[in-house]
């Protein structure tokens, strides 16, 4: 589904990625981790379109990411939900409003009893007419999580979802993100939180990856 | 789950509408409407004020015989004669002596002995709606009664009529221009707005949003904000030109103002201030998300 071949990135003649590849297959569960700073939301920002690479090849759904207009990268997003690290949500909108964005700013009548149910999936439903802003951490992250799946995507990038919660919510932060790659969903989950792993190994047969100088690294079963 | 001021999911509410974007854009569209209220009156009035003077000196024309005392009874019979035959002319009159006398006395006093002089004798002519060939009548006039000249006041109609005219082109000027700063002011405040709510677009781009529906978000806010502003604006204009104080009923101010339907025009002020605002946010949303990534 999502393919980089000889991937290279950089910012301001840093050099950041260089010679990634990586297939994101259906219904495949990867780990991506490294060191902060080693561009692991470099690496998912490529994965969805929102940076192009300085060489090689990003492919999108078997489309060129150079090839696509911007309708068309809007179109192919609608297939891929990101969990942002800062959420990204507008804070004007209440929570329920955020979750269902997808539908609203693609145009269609938002399925408000979907709507209701995967806001109690994700333990919100209390929540529903709150803004952003009144959110904990880990309530906004879920949050993130919710509106990222309500299109029922192919893929979920998650960048660092428990990086702001307590292990408590972490672990279920990823147990629905294990239930959704159990229905069929492929995950990515960039992150440096080795628990976090540790725990997902022993629920789902997951690939870790790992970025070390700037190049992508199957990591060994040290973890 | 649902807001209180719209229904849920209602697209018009992923642009937070505050700021003083909001402000300026009504604000300046109501001066705008305010200000066109006048310039379209003024355009109105023109050209009621030029088909007015028009009309009048078209109405009228003066033939002027002059001949020796002893054919001057002949040719004006013949004159009159041509007249009665020719279309377009409604009736005749011969000025008498003294009507003419009166003409001439602030010339040259009471005490003138008219009856000596050669005075060219005067007649006016009424034209009927449609009016008379000058032309042709001045072709026969000359064949048959070389003293006549005919005067259709054309001389002295021309100038006036173009003065109207000239003031009518400035008005609609005024309304083009009032226009045109409109759009600039829009488009000022519709990029100031864009700039501010860059993290709405960056969201709504995340989540799969196409450039149509982030460029629609805005213009329709900005149209609905023009609108409302210029709606207001036109009402005061209206509302100042019925309490304006009527000047007389002679002078040129008299005519400056809306008349009958004339009071509906400047009804078409707000959906045009709306249709402007729509296509200048229009224009810059293209523009900016063109320039973000």
């Amino acid at each position: 589904m999502i393919r980089l071949a000889n991937v290279s990135h950089d910012y301001g003649g840093r050099g950041l990625l260089r010679g990634i590849d990586l297939h994101i297959a259906p219904g495949a569960f990867h780990f991506l981790t490294g060191p902060s700073g080693a561009g692991k939301s470099t690496l998912l920002k490529l994965c969805y379109g929102e940076l192009q690479p300085r060489a090689g090849t990003v492919e999108l759904f078997g489309q060129s990411l150079g090839g696509l207009s911007r309708d068309g990268l809007a179109d192919t997003r609608r297939r891929i939900g990101v969990i942002h690290q800062d959420c990204q949500f507008l804070d004007h909108l209440t929570l329920a409003e955020n979750v269902a964005l997808p539908f609203t700013a693609t145009g269609r009548t938002v399925p408000l009893n979907d709507l209701r149910e995967l806001l109690g999936w994700v333990g919100l439903g209390a929540q529903a007419d709150a803004l952003p802003p009144t959110l904990s951490g880990g309530e906004r992250q879920r949050a993130a999580l919710a509106r990222a799946v309500i299109l029922s995507p192919e893929v979920v990038l998650a960048d660092e979802p428990t990086g702001n919660v307590d292990p408590d919510m972490s672990q279920r932060l990823l147990g629905l993100l294990i239930e959704l790659n159990r229905m069929g969903t492929a995950v990515l989950i960039a992150t440096h939180d080795m628990t976090l792993i540790r725990n997902a190994k022993s629920a789902v047969s997951a690939r870790v990856l790992r970025i070390v100088d700037g190049g992508l690294h199957a990591a060994g079963a040290d973890l | 789950m649902s807001g209180a001021r719209a229904p849920f999911g209602d697209p018009a509410r992923v642009v937070p509408d505050k700021g003083i974007t909001a402000i300026v854009t009504g604000a300046t569209a109501a001066a705008m409407a305010f200000l066109a209220v006048f310039a379209l009156a003024l355009s109105l009035s023109s050209g009621q004020l030029a088909q007015r003077w028009s009309d009048t000196l078209s109405q009228s024309a003066t033939l002027r015989l002059s001949a020796p005392p002893s054919q001057i009874g002949a040719q004006t019979a013949a004159v009159l004669e041509i007249l009665r035959t020719t279309p377009g002319v409604t009736s005749t009159r011969v000025m008498d002596i003294e009507e003419q006398r009166a003409l001439l006395e602030p010339w040259f006093g009471p005490d003138l002995p008219l009856e000596s002089l050669a005075l060219p004798r005067m007649i006016e002519i009424i034209e009927s709606s449609q009016g008379f060939d000058a032309a042709g009548l001045r072709l026969r006039l000359a064949s048959e009664a070389p003293g006549a000249v005919l005067d259709d006041h054309t001389r002295w109609r021309r100038p006036l009529v173009q003065a109207a005219d000239s003031l009518r082109l400035l008005a609609w000027l005024s309304v083009a221009l009032i226009g045109g700063m409109m759009a600039a002011m829009v488009t000022l405040a519709a990029s100031a707005s864009l700039e501010a709510n860059a993290q709405v677009i960056r969201v709504l781009r995340l989540v799969g949003a196409r450039d149509a529906f982030i460029a629609r978000a805005f213009t329709r806010r900005f149209a609905i904000r023009a609108f409302v502003g210029a709606t207001v604006g036109t009402l005061l204009g209206i509302a100042a030109f019925a309490l304006l104080p009527v000047a007389g009923d002679s002078g040129f101010l008299t005519g400056l103002g809306f008349a009958g339907a004339g009071w509906l025009s400047p009804l078409v002020i707000p959906p045009l201030a709306g249709g402007i605002a729509w296509l200048a946010t229009r224009a810059a949303a293209r523009r900016v998300l063109k320039r973000e990534g």
